[in-house]
Order: C-alpha cells, then structure tokens, then sequence
C-alpha cells in the first residue's frame, strides 16, 4: 500500500447490453479477488457519451482501459478471459 | 442499442440510387449504388477499394451536396488524405464539414479478452453523422475489425447489428472488405465474411489479376437487390482522376447523330477513290505491313486536317514524335508548323506499357486535354500486344465507340503480322470489322522490286474505287498512280514505268509513219501534178501539129487544084467547073 488508489481503469460500454455487464461484473471480480479495493472505476456509456467515445478512439464495446499504473493498457471484450485480463494488467490470482 | 434517427422519408424513385462519382460504373448501374441501403466492395489487396470509397465520398461532399463520413480501419487519416490529394481531389478542402474521418484503427497494443461489440462506435458514429447532417458512410477495411472477434456468430451478429443500424440512419454505406483473388472470381462460400455479401444489397468484386506480365483490372456487380446492371466483368483502370470503368454502348443508348460531312485523307485521288473523302467521325483503319507507307497516310490525314484548322492528335508506339515530323518532311507532309501552333500533337507512347485498357484511357484523356477533332494511333495493334489478348477486342470496341460519342475522326493503322502470306488477314484486334473505311496496304514484288499498292478494302456508305493503285511517295507528297494490267498481272514501279514509255514510243512511232506517208504522198501528188501538166503541153502542141497539118494539106490541095486549072487555062482546054469548088 504504497498508494492510496493504485490502480485507476476506465470501462466504456453500450449502456446495458450484455457484453457490457459481463465486462463489468468480470472487472469488478478480478479487482475484488486480486486489489481488495485498491482501485477505482471510471464507467463510460458510448449511449451517453458518444462525443468522448470518438475523442477518445473507442469503438468497439466494451473497452477496459487501465490508466494508471503506467503504461495505458488497453483490454477489449467481455474480460471473460481472467488469466489473460491479469497477465496484461501486471497481477497474478496469488498476488492479493 | 440503435435508435431511429428522424431523417425525413425521401424514398422518391428518382432518388433510389446514390451516384458514385465513378465513370462508367454509375452508367452500368442506371444511377450509382442503392440509396440508404449497404453496398459492399470487395477486392483482394491494392484492388482500388479504397479509392472507389473514397471517391464515393468525394463527389457526395463536392457536387451532391451530400456529406459522408469515412471510417478508416487500416489507415491512418493523414494518409489517406495525402493519397487522395494524388487524384486531383482535394479532400483536405472538404474535411470536416463535408468529410469527416473517423480514425478507428484498432491500437497496435490492443488486447482483447472475451468477445465485443461494435455499439461504441456506431453509438459514437451516430452522434457525428447527426451532428453533420452526413448522408454517406464508409467503413473501409472492416474485414480489420471483424477479425478480431472471436467467432463466426460474433462476426454475423455485428455485421448484422452494422446492417441494422444503418438501415436506421438512412445512410448509404459502402463496406470494403478484402478477399484473396479467388473470392472475386464469383465464388461466395469459404471466404471468411461471405455472408456478407448475401446481407448486403448490393455488392461489387474489383479484381486484380496479372496476364502475362501485365496487370488487369476488372469490376462485376455480383448483386443488385430490385435493380437492372451489367453483370458481365468490366475493365477499369486507376487513373489520374480514380476509378474510371469502361462501358460498352448499353442498349437503349441513343445513337450518335451520323454527319454525311466529308474530310479528306490528304490525298488527292484516294479522296477521288474515296468518293470524296473520308466520313467525319468514322473510323478508318490501314493495314499493311512494316514499310507500306501507314505512317505516311496517316500523316497526310493529320496534316490536311490540321490545314482545315481541326485539333489533332497523333499517338505513335513506334517513334518519337519528333522523328515522325521530320520523317513525314521527307515526303512533302509538313507537320512541323501544326505542332508549333499547337494545332497538332505529337506524342510518343513508345515507353507507356500496361494494359490495353489503360492506353485506352490514357489516349482518351489525352485527346479530351486536347479537345482533339482528329485523332490518329499508330499503330493501334499494339493494343493486343501480350497479356492483353483477351481485353484488347474489347477495348478497341470501345475505342471505337467513344471516338463515335465524341465526333472524333480516328485513324488507325495496324500491323500485318510479316509472315502472314495472305494479303487481307483479318487484323489481331477484329478493328476490321468495327472500322468504317478499311484501306489495305501491300507490297507487289515484281522483277526484283517492292512496290506498294493501296486498295479500299471497304468504306462503309460511300462509293469507292475497286482498283488497287501504285503508292508513290515522293519529295513532293504522296500520290496515286495507275497501275498498268498486262497480261492479267498488275504492273508497278519500273515495270510500270517501262511500259509508259513503250507505250510512248509506239505513240511517237505512229505519228512519224502517219507523217512519212503524208509526205510521201504529197509528193506523188505533186509529180503526178508536173506530169499532168507536161502531158498537156504536148497534148496541146499535137493539137498544134494537127492544125498546121490540115492547114498545109489544104494549102496542098488548092496549090494543086489551083495549079490543074492553071494547066487547064495554059491548055485551054477545058472550063472551070465553078460548081465544084468551095
């Protein structure tokens, strides 16, 4: 705990379709098991925001960005995939 | 989830079909591709897809009054601007209000865990084509994207909720997808997004392939929901200003209005032969082989018309344009002062290779620069030079045809191939049987010499001379000359020429005889006349002679008479008889 809020992500999805709740719930899993709240969610509906979406460059729904720590990494799809989400995001199941 | 947008209703049928802004295909088509419908262009890579897109976009922006915006998977924006500025088509002018780009190349570092879908960007897309008013779309590359998802299912369910979502928006729409060539070839299975094509309403196949060497571009529609198109392949070429598909006179196509007005072909009595002359915006072919003078006739043809003031130009695959001038001088046709004037030109194709279809269209922007009136290919055989076999029928069909829309006089020549021995050989290109006029030049050889005859093998609508004629070239310019028959063979060059003057010989020689006679005649004449004449004068002295005879013998007689009474009176015997003398 060398930081307050270690780990800052930011999931923008197509409001509440499918793919975009299953992102979610799989994100929140992975932060529950893995960070033990050491992280905050930013969420971004393309519904709502479509202006941002296309500032941003996200196109396809549901996109995980992880903003901090460095570098951005960049995740898309449903996060159904739990080792492949940690390997990219720097953590392992034991690391808690 | 995709919402109606409330984009008014104009489905007018006059307004059913959205313009490509791409010659040729916006005719095959009856109007462009189907408005606020999905229309998929596939070809395999440097096909053109983009530049048809593109190009798409372009004209909907600058003429249409029509916005569009352009989604780019593979390429980055700046890129595609700067690729287009290569067409002439200034896109940066146009962007943002007329073009948006939508940069969505997928980031080289994405990962993707678990499927995904395309509601972000339509979510995004959507609040732009509102905000511009945008008619048109183009995802370009969206086979990029699809890959990415992890299935089939997921692919067909996002082209899908693609599909519906702009059938929503109203928006014409043009997908790009790339497909290796045997995809084009008309076969839909086992390409891995062909479900696409039976999604879409309309969807055209751009093909690339290489024959021989040289590149060929074809275009087929493969489908057109509710409406008519050609559906055979169509050649096209990426030219300087994009696309540019070649048609063929559709059915139903008026005709070009047919002028009986004459132009001359720069000599003389082939105009005679001719009737008077070619037919303007006729297509006359010379055939022959090498060294028959093609060059020449065509040159007499572009100098007569440029003396009538007409625009020329002449595209030659065999010499410079420079070389042609001066050797045209050599025989009187003077073209050096035209091309100053800017009347004539002259340009050397020697170095453009590529297909037929390309030399078509680069002859056909060349003589629409020029605002050409008179065109002359020399020679146009070189269209069916290899790998271009299969197009090269095609392509002088449309030569043909488009000299004929645009009132153009073309004149063509075409190399005989050498050892053929029959002196009318159909020509490789079948221009033969499309040309109006149809000269053929040969070589006699004779008593040693190559001379060239010339006849009118066929000029449609005028009367011509079925003679063949000797082809004289000179210093002087080129003429016709009679070619003498003897003994049922032609007679040409020195032949001819010993004839001529035997024939004058025997002239000269009758009219010394004729004179020799007279004379001698005259002669006989005039001795006969010196012997009348001395006939007389002893006719005339025998009449003397027998006048002076009566006269003495009656002198005689009365001495005598005179001389008896003179004896009678001496002798007294007896009396003169009174009576008895006179």
């Amino acid at each position: 705990m060398s930081r307050p809020i270690p780990y800052r992500f930011r999931l923008y999805v197509a409001g509440e379709a499918e793919n975009s709740s299953r992102a979610l719930a799989n994100l929140q899993a992975i932060c529950r098991t893995c960070l033990g709240g050491r992280h905050a969610i930013e969420i971004v509906d393309v519904f709502k925001e479509p202006a941002r979406c296309l500032a941003d460059r996200v196109f396809m729904t549901p996109t995980l960005v992880r903003l901090e720590p460095a570098p951005v990494r960049t995740i898309v799809g449903t996060l159904s995939d739990t080792d492949a989400v940690l390997r990219v995001l720097g953590l392992t199941a034991s690391a808690v | 989830m995709p919402r109606l947008s409330p984009v008014s209703k104009r489905a007018a049928p006059a307004r059913t079909k959205a313009a490509t802004g791409i010659p040729g295909l916006d005719k095959i088509t009856d109007g462009g591709i189907p408005r606020g419908r999905t229309s998929l262009v596939i070809g395999g890579p440097g096909s053109g897809k983009t530049i048809f897109a593109m190009r798409f976009l372009v004209v909907g922006a600058e003429s249409l009054g029509e916005p569009g915006i352009f989604v780019a998977f593979e390429e980055s924006v700046d890129r595609l601007v700067v690729n287009m500025d290569g067409f002439g088509w200034n896109v940066g002018a146009l962007v943002p209000d007329g073009i948006c780009f939508v940069d969505a190349q997928p980031a080289p570092d994405l990962i993707q865990s678990g499927t995904f879908d395309l509601d972000g960007m339509l979510a995004a897309l959507e609040g732009l084509a509102r905000r511009m008013g945008a008619k048109r779309i183009v995802f370009d590359a969206l086979d990029i994207v699809l890959a990415l998802l992890p299935d089939a299912a997921a692919q067909r369910r996002e082209v899908y909720r693609l599909h519906a979502w702009l059938a929503a928006n109203e928006l014409t729409a043009i997908i790009t997808a790339k497909a290796s060539a045997p995809e084009t070839e008309g076969k839909t299975t086992g390409h891995p997004f062909s479900f696409m094509q039976f999604m879409v309403d309309c969807a055209v196949l751009l093909n690339h392939s290489v024959v021989l060497g040289v590149s060929q571009r074809s275009l087929r529609i493969q489908k057109y929901r509710g409406s008519g198109f050609n559906e055979n392949e169509s050649p096209f070429v990426i030219g300087k200003n994009g696309l540019d598909v070649a048609i063929s006179r559709m059915l139903g196509r008026s005709d070009s209005e047919a002028t009986s007005e004459r132009v001359s072909s720069g000599v003389a009595r082939l105009d005679t032969m001719l009737g008077g002359g070619y037919y303007r915006a006729a297509a006359i072919l010379i055939t022959g082989f090498p060294g028959t003078a093609k060059t020449t006739l065509s040159g007499a043809f572009a100098e007569s018309a440029c003396r009538r003031g007409e625009r020329t130009l002449f595209v030659s695959f065999d010499s410079d344009g420079v070389e042609i001038v001066r050797n045209l001088a050599s025989v009187g046709i003077r073209l050096a002062p035209y091309v100053k004037s800017g009347l004539l030109q002259m340009i050397s194709a020697r170095t453009i290779t590529g297909s037929a279809e390309t030399l078509l269209v680069r002859i056909k922007a060349l003589a629409h620069d020029h605002r050409a009136q008179c065109l002359v290919i020399d020679p146009v055989s070189v269209l069916a030079q290899t790998g271009n076999e299969l197009t090269a029928h095609g392509v002088a069909e449309r030569l043909i045809d488009w000299t004929k829309a645009d009132n153009i006089t073309l004149m063509c020549t075409s190399l005989l191939d050498e050892m053929s021995s029959s002196a009318q050989t159909t020509t490789p290109l079948h221009v033969s049987t499309l040309a109006d006029t149809w000269i053929h030049l040969n070589y006699l050889v004779q008593a040693g010499e190559r001379n060239r005859g010339l006849a009118i093998i066929k000029s449609r609508g005028t009367a011509h001379s079925n003679q063949v004629r000797e082809l004289i070239l000179s210093a002087d310019g080129v003429t016709l000359a009679d070619i003498y028959t003897a003994g049922g063979e032609v007679v040409m060059g020195t032949l001819r020429w010993e004839k001529e003057r035997s024939q004058r010989a025997a002239a000269e020689g009758a009219e010394v005889a004729s004179k020799l006679k007279r004379v001698r005649l005259d002669a006989e004449e005039a001795e006969l006349q010196v012997r009348l004449k001395s006939l007389h004068t002893e006719l005339v002295a025998k009449q003397v002679e027998r006048t002076l005879l009566a006269h003495t013998t009656e002198n005689n007689a009365q001495e005598s008479s005179r001389g008896r009474t003179r004896i009678r009176e001496l002798r007294g015997a007896d009396l003169p008889k009174r009576a008895a003398r006179k």
